[in-house]
């Protein structure tokens, strides 16, 4: 099974038909007791960064302890930034930490939020982007991006007026901040390859 | 860089049971083109970057059928999902994010209540707000109004209202900046001059707007050709390019489409 956490943010419809779609056999889970049966763990994410991390904070026991136990897990678009410390959209609020450095706003000049379908660069080809190529295009909204202390878990960026982590890959934790569920054919290939990896 | 996206649109008449998506020419004569669910389903496989659904029928009773229709595309169409016609609370389009859609177009309860851009803008985020505007050309020079040239002489752009039958007085460029000052993310502008015309697209109007706004402009009305979408892109700053007749009848497709952009420059996701 893999778990869909439900922590009260928004439509996770898209990302239920779209797991659907790949043959995965997707839950929508409100309570955190039963992400510990979960094969493979989805954490969505729309809206702003304080309110995901208070209404996600009753999960956090339970989302460290399947990541410590190697579960994979996908975080996707704020879904990544709550694994950062901090977010330059709502100081004072905690992230996970799981990802040491911050998120940080789009630069002056370009447009925000960045809306629509951006190119992938690869920077460390992950079993996450199989069958993903240089300059596939994927679907992007936000305003706001992680800049992790380390480089190496950035497996890819796009380009909106400085270079942008698109995804992170870290042990079992992959996460994306454009939308797999919203990118077609490539971004089914990407849940694709996750739900691949709950089974192995 | 973002790539110019290419977005067709489906205007859904709900008073049959499962909608069906017809076309009007000039806001009028109306044709049937298919069943909104399987029209999308063929868009997306061809290659859309983001699909438009509009209730022309735009009646409360009508908002189930809609819902309906979003759902069934939403099991199998994965990319973003606009969806308007009639939405005028929060309450109405929580109904409709719901049922799966991304965006939601909002034209006459905007123009009557302009507040309700920025309470779907507070809840749902401004991505998730497109402010729909449908601009009328007016060969007058009036006091207070956006002159704008044109080949055809100097004009104003009216806002209408009511899927073209009445007219709100509103300058259209001065409502768009107004409409983003407010939370829209993005703007669908369609000129009622070109629209079912397939003239090609309001290069003046699309241009004037996209330089006044900082967000998307999707430019639409008139476009019968891939040689209008290359204008469009080449001439202005607009984001996107919507089409509908185009797809439903004639004899290109989305695909098709984005190679002969792609081929001559423009970027396009293929």
């Amino acid at each position: 099974m893999i778990a869909i956490v439900d922590y009260g943010m928004g439509n996770l419809f898209s990302i239920y038909n779209a797991l659907n779609r790949v043959s995965a056999n997707p839950k929508i889970i409100d309570d955190p007791e039963s992400l510990a049966s979960a094969d493979g763990i989805v954490v969505p994410g729309v809206g702003a960064f304080g309110r995901c991390m208070d209404r996600l904070s009753r999960f956090e026991g339970a989302l460290l302890q399947a990541f410590l136990e190697g579960t994979p897990m996908l975080g996707i678009c704020i879904g990544l930034q709550v694994l950062f410390e901090q977010s330059e959209e709502s100081p004072g609020s905690k992230g996970l930490g799981w990802i040491k450095g911050n998120v940080v706003r789009l630069p002056e000049g370009v447009m925000i939020p960045q809306m629509g379908w951006n190119s992938l660069s690869i920077i460390r080809p992950v079993e996450m982007l199989e069958g993903i190529a240089e300059g596939d295009m994927f679907y992007f909204v936000h305003s706001y991006y992680g800049v992790p202390t380390d480089k190496s878990v950035i497996s890819a960026t796009t380009h909106h007026g400085v270079d942008v982590t698109a995804a992170i890959a870290k042990d079992n934790l992959f996460a994306t901040q454009f939308h797999p569920e919203k990118s077609g054919v490539k971004g089914l290939k990407i849940l694709e390859n996750f739900v691949r990896s709950t089974r192995c | 860089m973002l790539a110019r996206r290419i977005i067709p649109c489906l205007d859904c008449d709900l008073g049959v049971p499962g909608g069906r998506v017809v076309k009007g020419i000039e806001f009028k004569q109306i044709r049937y083109a298919g069943i909104p669910w399987e029209l999308a389903g063929k868009y997306y496989e061809d290659g859309a970057d983001e699909i438009v659904f509009l209730d022309i029928t735009a009646s409360h009773e009508r908002r189930e059928t809609m819902v309906g229709v979003i759902k069934k595309t939403s099991e199998s169409v994965f990319v973003p999902l606009a969806v308007g016609g009639g939405i005028k609370t929060v309450e109405e389009a929580r109904e409709v994010f719901n049922a799966g859609a991304d965006k939601i177009t909002v034209n006459t309860s905007a123009l009557k209540r302009p507040e309700l851009i920025s309470e779907i803008a507070d809840r749902y985020g401004n991505q998730a707000v497109v402010v729909a505007i449908d601009a009328k050309r007016r060969y007058a020079l009036e006091d207070g109004r956006q002159i704008i040239k044109t080949p055809q002489g100097p004009c104003w752009f009216e806002c209408s209202y009511y899927g073209g039958r009445e007219f709100t007085g509103i300058d259209a460029i001065a409502w768009a900046e107004k409409a983003q000052s407010l939370g829209a993310g993005e703007i669908l502008l369609t000129s009622m001059d070109r629209d079912g015309t397939y003239d090609g697209f309001d290069i003046p109007l699309t241009d004037a707007v996209a330089k006044r706004v900082r967000i998307p402009v999707i430019a639409s009305g008139g476009c019968a050709s891939p040689e209008h979408m290359l204008e469009v892109f080449q001439r202005t700053d607009a984001a996107a390019a919507l089409a509908a007749s185009i797809f439903h009848f004639g004899e290109w497709n989305i695909g098709n489409v984005k190679n002969f952009l792609k081929e001559r420059g423009v970027n396009v996701r293929v």
